[in-house]
């Protein structure tokens, strides 16, 4: 394959995207910042080039033969009446065998390069669970529990750091997928899955749950947020800490542990154990709420908890019919939630 | 039966018949294979309008970034409902009519095999049809009453258990395809025997035309495909109202399962659904080339290796789902392998074309744009053959683009291609060919700026199924070309509709043999007699109608 062939390739999908700056918004799966992305983008390549190569050798070969043997005017005798040919047919036969075996090689090496990667002992793990409609984060090692966002340690070549990630589902089947990074993986009930990427850019990454999964599979977003390493220490650190417990907003706390939220939510050192919605302890260190459907400000979370259907239709988190001055209080202390 | 005199068309217009109730009686109680086929057809293009508006209403929300056109739910529905009838509704009987009414005229035969069980199929297809709409009326589910199945039309578990679809609307998916998946079955074991036991004197299998070839491997890859997902959806039927476990995860059974039992199904399906396309273009090219099919030995190997191939190639749509390595790379051999017979076809088709004296008519024309659209769709089709680039590319807009290449710039254009090439024989009259041309450019304009735009949406990370998308990820461009794309196809259905109902009412006699063509069906009148044929022809070659024209140099000299 050329280089200016790369190149040409290359140059059409950059055109189409949008420069990729700190917030990794495109998802251009031509522009991998971990090795599973990048094995798969140096495979793409390879098939594109084939691909593009029988492309413009048959689509040639008819757009020549359609011209050339168009019926003239006035002519009305019948062509020579040929049946085919044994040569040629075995000729058209075996050449594409050949470039199927050559892509199935190819392949291969791949598929095993990045199913088969040995699980480091000392490597960073995190069980991810797909839920309808949000992503719980779990650091087991670290004794972390977060959600709808990743963060892992950037990957740098002094010092490597790949995170393998155990995928499973609290509900239905999900998809895990941030296409700069890897490929997807899916969540399914009863069926554990694991993949793994080791970022090798800082910033926020975005991407979708990709397998549908009911009402609001469209607004099941998921970002990995790397970080270099010493950042990501500091992040575990603040987020192995116990919820804040801010003396000023004792009102709001009580209020909050008196209403049904406990049922589902858990805010870590208080009697909200509840594990079937998002853990709440550091609520506010996150970039979205309701799975990155809106930003997360007080204003956005008192809006939220007003009416989840307003903001995320069919969503599971139910309307808590609360008053505004129960809002006021339950904003408050949730906002403290650092 | 016999006292029925044959009517062309079911058109309100054509008062030749006695009166309304009974010419209607007599299409209701009607075994004759030609009439259940018109009958298939028909009903597969008005639901094919059906599924195009639904279409056409998911476009329109998805044209612009935070769509507000549609909620969820219906969003859902409309997605659910549209695949499930371009597939089980559109394209299965599609082929189950062009086999009935072509195949007993091609091999040169009264009737179908089983006439009685033909009518039935057909029916049971119908019932279902009715039974999934119903279920914008009848069904009942997460949103209250009247809500249609939105599971998708993959319906993977356990979204389809009663934990997560409550209520009746994912019941009336699963019945309405095990009813036309009954008719489907029934038309595949008639096809089947009819072109076993009712070829006419002289036709050996060597010398059957290439369209009766391949209705006969389609119709043993349904008997193959559908006992699968019969099954599993039996076994979706007991978890929902006997309590079984079968695919119910919270119970210890398996998501997976039902992927597998779906798929066993659903890529012999997809071939299912191309093949009649393929069947149709095999017939168009030669005629309209002046020349014989090039390689018709290797063409009938070919589709025989692709039958045989399809029903191990399954768990390449379920690449992501975290099989081995070794399973994978199975997985991949398999898929690309059909490449090659694949390539076969493509290859012959050229072949025929070159040296021939191609006449431009409307038919061709479509199976033109056949050939060009659906060699991209094969070629985006090893892309996605390639495991690590299908883990990419699967479940995203890509994945959409490449199937709607196959099924609608495939399968489509060659079906639109023997409607054209066809309907002069089933009504005796010619469809006009300006309007004929305008709608093949529409669709060809429509179809691209539909669909080539998706690809790239696809490559830029966009998943399949979302009701909404936020702007800023470089998909709103895409996608508005893509909805526009929709004015286009729809004007071009818009065209075909109205050539056939101007056509229907006063459209130029076409005579016999209006495309100077080689197989049985133009040796007899149009539209034919219930009993087809005057006297049964006897065939020496493989082009009959060749030989007749054309007796210093006849085919059956060098078969």
């Amino acid at each position: 394959m050329s280089s200016s062939f790369r190149l040409t390739i290359l140059g059409c999908i950059t055109a189409l995207a949008i420069s990729a700056q700190e917030m990794h918004s495109v998802g251009n799966i031509f522009q991998p910042q971990a090795t599973p992305a990048e094995s798969v983008y140096h495979l793409s390549l390879l098939v594109l080039a084939v691909c593009a190569a029988i492309f413009i050798v048959v689509a040639g070969l008819l757009t020549y033969t359609l011209i050339r043997f168009r019926r003239r005017c006035g002519d009305h005798k019948e062509p020579a009446q040929v049946y085919g040919s044994d040569r040629i047919e075995i000729a058209w036969t075996v050449i594409p065998i050949l470039i199927v075996f050559v892509l199935t090689m190819a392949t291969a090496r791949i598929v095993s390069a990045t199913l088969d990667k040995p699980i480091s002992p000392d490597a960073l793990k995190v069980t991810v669970v797909g839920h309808q409609w949000w992503w719980e984060v779990r650091y087991p090692a670290l004794n972390i529990v977060t959600a709808n966002e990743v963060h892992v340690p950037v990957s740098t070549t002094a010092k490597p750091a790949v995170t393998f990630l155990n995928l499973q589902s609290a509900d239905v089947a999900h998809s895990f997928w941030i296409p700069q990074l890897a490929g997807k993986t899916d969540l399914i009930p009863g069926h554990p899955n694991k993949m793994w990427i080791d970022p090798k850019q800082q910033g926020t990454f975005l991407g979708n749950c990709a397998e549908y999964c009911g009402t609001q599979h469209a607004n099941m977003q998921l970002r990995v947020v790397v970080q270099s390493q010493a950042e990501f220490a500091k992040w575990t650190a603040s987020q192995q800490q116990s919820a804040n417990a801010n003396a000023g907003i004792k009102n709001g706390r009580t209020e909050f542990l008196s209403l049904s939220c406990v049922n589902c939510h858990t805010v870590s050192g208080t009697g909200a154990a509840g594990t079937f919605g998002p853990d709440l302890s550091h609520l506010m260190s996150r970039d979205t709420l309701a799975s990155g459907v809106v930003p997360n400000s007080a204003e956005n979370l008192r809006a939220w908890l007003k009416d989840p259907d307003a903001i995320k239709p069919g969503s599971l988190m139910p309307n808590m019919q609360l008053t505004p001055e129960q809002l006021d209080e339950v904003v408050t202390y949730l906002s403290s939630l650092k | 039966m016999a006292s029925i005199p044959y009517i062309p068309e079911v058109s309100a217009e054509d008062a030749k018949a006695p009166s309304l109730p009974s010419k209607l009686h007599e299409w209701i109680v009607t075994v004759d294979h030609k009439r259940l086929g018109v009958m298939y057809i028909t009903t597969s293009l008005l639901l094919f309008a059906v599924a195009g508006i639904l279409a056409s209403l998911m476009r329109i929300q998805l044209a612009f970034p935070n769509g507000k056109f549609l909620p969820p739910e219906v969003f859902n529905r409309l997605f659910t409902v549209h695949g499930t009838t371009m597939v089980f509704l559109v394209g299965m009987p599609f082929f189950a009519g062009l086999a009935n009414y072509l195949v007993p005229l091609m091999i040169g035969a009264r009737d179908m095999a089983f006439p009685r069980l033909n009518a039935f199929g057909y029916w049971m297809f119908v019932f279902g049809a009715i039974l999934l709409y119903f279920s914008y009326i009848g069904g009942e589910g997460l949103a209250g009453h009247g809500t249609a199945p939105d599971v998708g039309w993959f319906a993977y578990s356990p979204l389809t258990e009663r934990a997560f679809s409550r209520g009746t609307s994912t019941d009336y998916w699963i019945l309405s395809i095990f009813l036309s998946g009954i008719g489907t079955t029934a038309s595949a074991i008639n096809v089947i025997t009819t072109i076993v036991s009712m070829r006419c004197k002289g036709m050996t299998l060597g010398r059957m035309p290439l369209f009766v070839w391949l209705m006969l491997v389609v119709s043993g890859m349904v008997l193959m495909a559908m006992p699968p997902l019969t099954a599993a959806q039996a076994m979706l039927l007991l978890d929902r109202y006997l309590g079984a476990h079968f695919f119910d995860t919270q119970a210890g059974g398996s998501a997976l399962l039902w992927q597998h039992f779906f798929w066993l199904f659903g890529h012999p399906e997809v071939y299912i659904l191309v093949i009649p396309g393929f069947a149709c273009v095999s017939e168009i090219i030669p005629v309209f080339s002046r020349k014989p099919m090039f390689g018709r030995a290797a063409m009938i190997g070919a589709i025989l290796a692709i039958g045989m191939v399809s029903v191990s190639v399954w768990a390449h749509h379920m690449f992501a789902v975290g099989m081995s390595s070794t399973s994978n790379t199975f997985f991949v051999a398999a898929t690309m392998l059909v490449g090659v017979p694949t390539g076969i076809k493509i290859f012959n088709w050229i072949a025929t074309l070159y040296g021939g004296k191609i006449r431009f008519d409307t038919p061709m024309l479509f199976c033109i744009g056949f050939l060009f659209q659906f060699l991209i769709a094969g070629l985006t089709g090893i892309m996605l053959a390639a495991a690590p680039f299908n883990w990419q590319l699967t479940d995203s807009y890509f994945v959409v683009a490449h199937f709607h290449y196959t099924l609608i710039g495939g399968m489509l254009f060659a079906l639109f291609g023997g409607v054209y090439y066809w309907f002069p024989k089933a009504t005796g009259r010619m469809l006009s060919e300006t309007l004929g041309k305008w709608s093949f450019w529409l669709l060809v304009i429509g179809f691209h700026m539909t669909f080539d735009p998706l690809h790239f949406a696809g490559l830029l990370g966009m998943p399949r199924r979302i009701y909404t998308y936020p702007p800023g990820r470089g998909w709103e461009g895409l996608n508005l070309l893509a909805s526009i794309g929709v004015i286009f196809q729809a004007a071009a259905v818009a065209f075909m509709a109205w050539n056939i109902i101007r056509t229907l009412r006063n459209g130029k006699a076409a005579g016999n043999d209006p495309w100077d063509a080689w197989t049985l069906e133009w040796a007899t009148a149009s539209p034919p007699p219930e009993y087809n044929f005057a006297v049964l022809p006897e065939v020496r070659s493989s082009r009959p109608l060749w030989d007749l024209k054309h007796p210093e140099d006849p085919d059956w000299k060098y078969e």
